[in-house]
């Protein structure tokens, strides 16, 4: 039963082959089992079996809610959760309950989800590999695989099974795991330069990024803001597009959403592939890429090909500053969205004493990890007034040649990019740790964030992203979300030959200018008074004062 | 740097004057004759100073809730009470930009003349300070809402202050941006408060030239903005509740020059303290020029209690802002009759011309209206609209008279404004509304009674009594006596019982 798809799970509690607090308890249990993989930094299980309890109400009254309603899934650790402690893997937020729940989180109760945990993640989603977040790293399933065994068989070395198991690759690596590992049907990541994709090659799952602008950001915990997406994972794509479905549209709350209605769609089972024009990047041949990457990419392509589609080169010449700019863009606005963390409002506050000025310096010390305060440093620097130009302003315009480059190949009568997700298999953590978090995100994030990059430009129209286990397919097109033509290629790539499909959804109007809202006399439900809420009644004061002093 | 001792302000500022005084004295104020601004050296034989005066001033915009949340907006608040997550930084929150306060910014931008940019766009301002829980500000730093505008302002000058100048200050633009939270510092226990009622208000920042020249002119600019803010209703912009809020940029160079280095000076709360801050700070520069001395590029505050401005230490250093765009606020798009797309929602956009039509009668269209309708003399339409509601109060009483309103205002101003300012009260809080004053002034334009009787009943009015012009008279037996036998009798009387003196 949990190895199930989300669909067939979701048919199953519908005809009372099982209960939500059942299949709920089974996850709980499987969480326990598997706990060495360190999906997971909180369980809730008291929650979840409440949840799980209601929806069982429903479903015996016979008002479910629909295709999630008592479904497991589990949620990347920077999503806020209402009385659920939110870490991002870090000191800083060590304690941290969020007195609000993020869009998505909200969106997915309200269909009757039961949210089992907070997944495991790097510090603040900065790195590829899950492994720099302050929980410990996370394993990856497929190290306890036959194959996988069999294949460290033939490497003695790598016997040991302590030292020889597999990073999932990242920041999403908990999300993936968990649904790699059958603990959840579905999971919440984030993608800000491939933190989706990149865990769910790499264990085996589908990984989806949807366009930027498609799924609200409120109540992410934002690493970039311009190319944060949340993304989402399943085990297979009917079930990708079931929650994407769920998640996508406008958010009031978050005023980059496109304002164009979305309506969810289901995949069809006809296929044919026979007009489709496949561009294969050379740019994306580099020396770093596997030979197994390689053969697989291939494989790909004939596969495209002999079902009569067209597969020609095509070229994206400036793959290669994509990295460097990537680096600039994101150290940037993480210096400033980690300047709320001070140690005033909320999470962690150092003991220092001596002046406002010390605190700060020693709560942000103390809170944050190397990798963090590495980029929070190079950041604040390509801000300085003497840099900006020379670092923020043409990362930006390398930015829209990067985006240009996308446009330029799809308007040319390209419909698919095919290229890999990542440079190789997923790698021993042993291996992996031996260089460190920045060298990693560039080499892991390399063939994934050119798309985060372009995504955020109006008028590209949509990108598009399959991948066959490391293989993704980036899709453009101005035709509407549900034009046949997408359908046929999620179906031909999922259900005819089997891929593991990750689909990008089309925002068709990025929006051009925020939602302006009126507000009523009255003002929102957001309010709240210092008494009602405990992150406000111990807020204030600098100096020698301690909290409950005041 | 010579530091202003304890005191020192009160003297710095009887010296401006008497220099200011020395160099105009004998050259008697010919039409307009003084030169604001220009000061002459305190050696003979060096060139004059002229003063350079622009101004930055934060107009917290008058809206039910702040720019970016849905808080609501209120002076007196518990506090910590009007606080949403987004203003307290809750990681995850997003901004969302109100409506009202965009509107208002355009409205303040057309009434200032001001070009309104059809798409502006938001920056973050960076700095740490704890009553800033982001860490930045949101502010509109590379494209501002508005630009390129004007403000007329009178002066008024000459011996007895009755002539009127008119002067222009070009108005760099308009930037929307988020107010602050207030820290309340417990120096004795070394402890800070927050309060973030106060963070994420909107402001409208005006940025002035620096096209001013001495402290009365920088407050009489300031003056007519507040003037304009309030008929607009996009400020309350009451100074003492921090609702407009003036920095003053202040400079002085020798005329031919280049501008000498400026200062910045901060936490001016009234337009009182901002003529006297903006005095002093020129007197103090000249003062430290001529005596060698240079001027730094700083931050000063200006201390009302010893009247001087001092600098500000936890300002000190180069502050490097590290703006980069918001973002999580796309453009912001404005559009006008001809823009306007076809089939949009009129909730989900700014119409330009539309708020162009709406504008109320701005006060020097105002003050025009009043001297050609009631032939009154500009200076007094100047003091009808600086006290707020007397205006009203003065068509009011004009309504329900006979008498000429060359005449009435000169009850109004100097009777009952003058009552009012001896005891410190504002128009709404006279105890002498408009009836009352009407009813007065048609005794005294029927004969009923004389001039000096009608002040009589005024001074009794004034006790608030609740007691009719008409009662007072009467009960003092004030009215004019029209019978002859009665003023017969009144004088023989008064003869008889002064036998000797006759």
């Amino acid at each position: 039963m949990l190895r199930a798809a989300l669909r067939e799970v979701s048919t199953a509690l519908k005809e009372g082959q099982v209960s939500p607090t059942e299949l709920c308890q089974r996850c709980l249990s499987l969480i326990k089992a598997t706990k060495c993989l360190n999906a997971y930094i909180t369980v809730t299980e008291d929650t979840a079996l409440r949840q799980a309890e209601e929806s069982e109400k429903r479903y015996r009254r016979g008002q479910s809610l629909g295709d999630l309603d008592g479904i497991p899934v589990a949620v990347k650790d920077n999503f806020s959760t209402t009385g659920i402690e939110t870490t991002c893997a870090s000191n800083m937020l060590k304690g941290y309950i969020p007195p609000y729940n993020a869009t998505v989180v909200q969106k997915l109760l309200d269909q009757g989800a039961v949210l089992i945990g907070k997944t495991n993640l790097d510090e603040f989603a900065m790195g590829s590999g899950s492994t720099d977040g302050i929980f410990g790293p996370v394993r990856n399933p497929w190290s306890y695989s036959k194959q996988y065994r069999e294949k460290c068989g033939q490497n003695s070395h790598l016997e040991n099974e302590d030292s020889s198991w597999l990073i999932t690759g990242g920041s999403s690596g908990g999300s993936a795991a968990a649904v790699s590992s059958f603990t959840c049907f579905a999971a919440l990541g984030s993608d800000t330069g491939g933190s989706t994709r990149n865990p769910a090659a790499h264990c085996g799952v589908v990984g989806l990024k949807p366009t930027y602008g498609l799924v609200s950001r409120h109540g992410l915990i934002p690493l970039v803001n311009s190319m944060d997406v949340p993304g989402i994972l399943t085990r297979c794509v009917d079930d990708a597009a079931t929650v994407l479905g769920v998640l996508a549209g406008h958010d009031p709350k978050d005023s980059t959403t496109v304002q164009d209605p979305f309506n969810p769609f289901k995949l069809p089972s006809v296929i044919d592939v026979g007009k489709l024009c496949i561009g294969i990047p050379k740019e994306y041949h580099i020396p770093g890429l596997s030979s197994e990457t390689l053969k697989v990419w291939s494989k790909a392509a004939d596969l495209f090909e002999n079902a009569g589609a067209r597969v020609i080169e095509v070229s994206l010449p400036h793959t290669c500053y994509s990295i460097v700019c990537y680096h600039v863009l994101c150290a940037a606005e993480v210096a400033s969205n980690m300047a709320r963390f001070d140690g005033l409002e909320y999470g962690h506050r150092s003991n220092m004493d001596k002046s406002t000025e010390s605190m700060y310096a020693a709560t942000r010390r103390e809170g944050f990890n190397d990798v963090v305060r590495g980029r929070i440093l190079s950041g604040n620097y390509f801000l300085l007034k003497q840099n900006y130009e020379k670092y923020f302003i043409k990362a930006q315009k390398v930015r829209r040649l990067i985006a240009n480059d996308f446009v330029n190949v799809f308007s040319s009568g390209v419909d698919v990019l095919l290229t890999p997700t990542t440079l190789r298999d997923a790698v021993p953590y042993v291996e992996f740790i031996k260089e460190d978090n920045r060298t990693r995100s560039a080499q892991d994030d390399i063939f994934t964030q050119a798309a985060n990059m372009s995504a955020f430009l109006h008028n590209l129209g949509g990108v598009r992203n399959l991948c066959l286990k490391n293989i993704q397919v980036l899709l453009y097109s101005r035709q509407s979300l549900t034009s046949d033509l997408y359908k046929k290629i999620y179906v031909n790539l999922s259900k005819e030959y089997g891929f593991k499909v990750c689909i990008w959804e089309e925002a068709s109007n990025l929006p051009t200018q925020g939602p302006i809202q009126e507000r009523a006399e009255k003002p929102s439900l957001q309010v709240c008074t210092s008494t009602e809420h405990k992150w406000l009644q111990h807020y204030f004061l600098t100096g020698n004062a301690k909290p409950d002093q005041i | 740097m010579a530091a202003p001792v304890s005191g020192g302000g009160r003297l710095c500022r009887l010296a401006w004057r008497r220099r200011a005084g020395a160099l105009h004295s004998g050259a008697q104020p010919a039409a307009l004759g003084r030169e604001p601004g220009k000061v002459a050296a305190a050696q003979s034989g060096v060139a004059p100073w002229r003063a350079v005066v622009g101004l930055e001033v934060h107009a917290q915009i008058s809206s039910n809730s702040k720019i970016f949340s849905g808080s609501q907006v209120q002076f007196t608040a518990p506090p910590n009470s009007l606080v949403s997550f987004f203003d307290a930084s809750l990681p995850g929150t997003l901004p969302v930009l109100n409506r009202r306060c965009v509107e208002a910014a355009v409205m303040t931008g057309l009434a200032l003349s001001c070009s309104i940019n059809k798409k502006s766009l938001f920056d973050r301002k960076h700095y740490f300070y704890a009553d800033l829980p982001a860490g930045y500000q949101i502010t509109q730093q590379r494209l501002p809402i508005a630009v390129n505008g004007n403000l007329s302002y009178t002066l008024c000058v000459g011996a007895k202050q009755s002539q009127m100048v008119t002067k222009n200050v070009r108005i760099k633009q308009i930037q929307l941006e988020q107010d602050s939270g207030k820290s309340l510092h417990n120096d004795a226990r070394s402890q800070t408060f927050i309060d973030l009622n106060r963070a994420g208000v909107g402001l409208m920042e005006v940025v002035m030239e620096p096209d001013m020249c001495c402290g009365e002119e920088a407050a009489a600019a300031v003056r007519e903005l507040q003037l304009i803010l309030q008929t607009l209703g996009s400020s309350q912009a009451i100074m003492a509740e921090g609702q407009l809020r003036v920095d003053a940029n202040v400079s002085v160079h020798h005329p031919g020059e280049s501008y000498g280095v400026r200062t910045e000076v901060k936490n001016i709360n009234s337009l009182r303290f901002l003529a006297r801050a903006v005095d002093y700070e020129i007197q103090r520069q000249i003062e430290e020029l001529e005596n060698g001395g240079t001027i730094l590029n700083e931050t000063r505050a200006f201390d009302y209690k010893l009247g001087c401005t001092i600098p500000m230490r936890d300002k000190e250093g180069k502050q490097d802002y590290r703006f980069m765009p918001e973002p999580n606020l796309p453009p912001l798009i404005l559009y006008d009759a001809k823009s306007l797309p076809a089939n949009i929602d009129d909730q989900q956009v700014v119409n330009i011309d539309w708020i162009q039509e709406r504008l109320p009668d701005l006060p020097s269209v105002k003050r025009v209206r009043l001297v050609e309708q009631y032939g009154i003399l500009p200076e007094h339409s100047f003091t009808l609209l600086n006290e707020d509601g007397l205006m009203e109060l003065f068509e009011d009483v004009v309504r329900e008279t006979q008498m000429n309103p060359k005449k009435v205002i000169g009850w109004v101003i100097s009777e009952l404004l003058g009552h009012l300012k001896q005891y410190d009260l504002t128009v709404k809080e006279s105890p002498v509304n408009s009836l009352s004053l009407a009813d007065l002034l048609n005794l005294l334009e029927r004969g009923v009674i004389s001039s000096s009787a009608a002040k009589q009943v005024l001074e009794e009015l004034w006790k608030g009594e609740g007691k009719t012009p008409l009662q007072i008279v009467k009960e003092k037996r004030l009215e004019l006596i029209q019978n002859q036998r009665e003023l017969d009798q009144i004088c023989q009387a008064v003869m008889e019982g002064h036998q000797e003196e006759l």
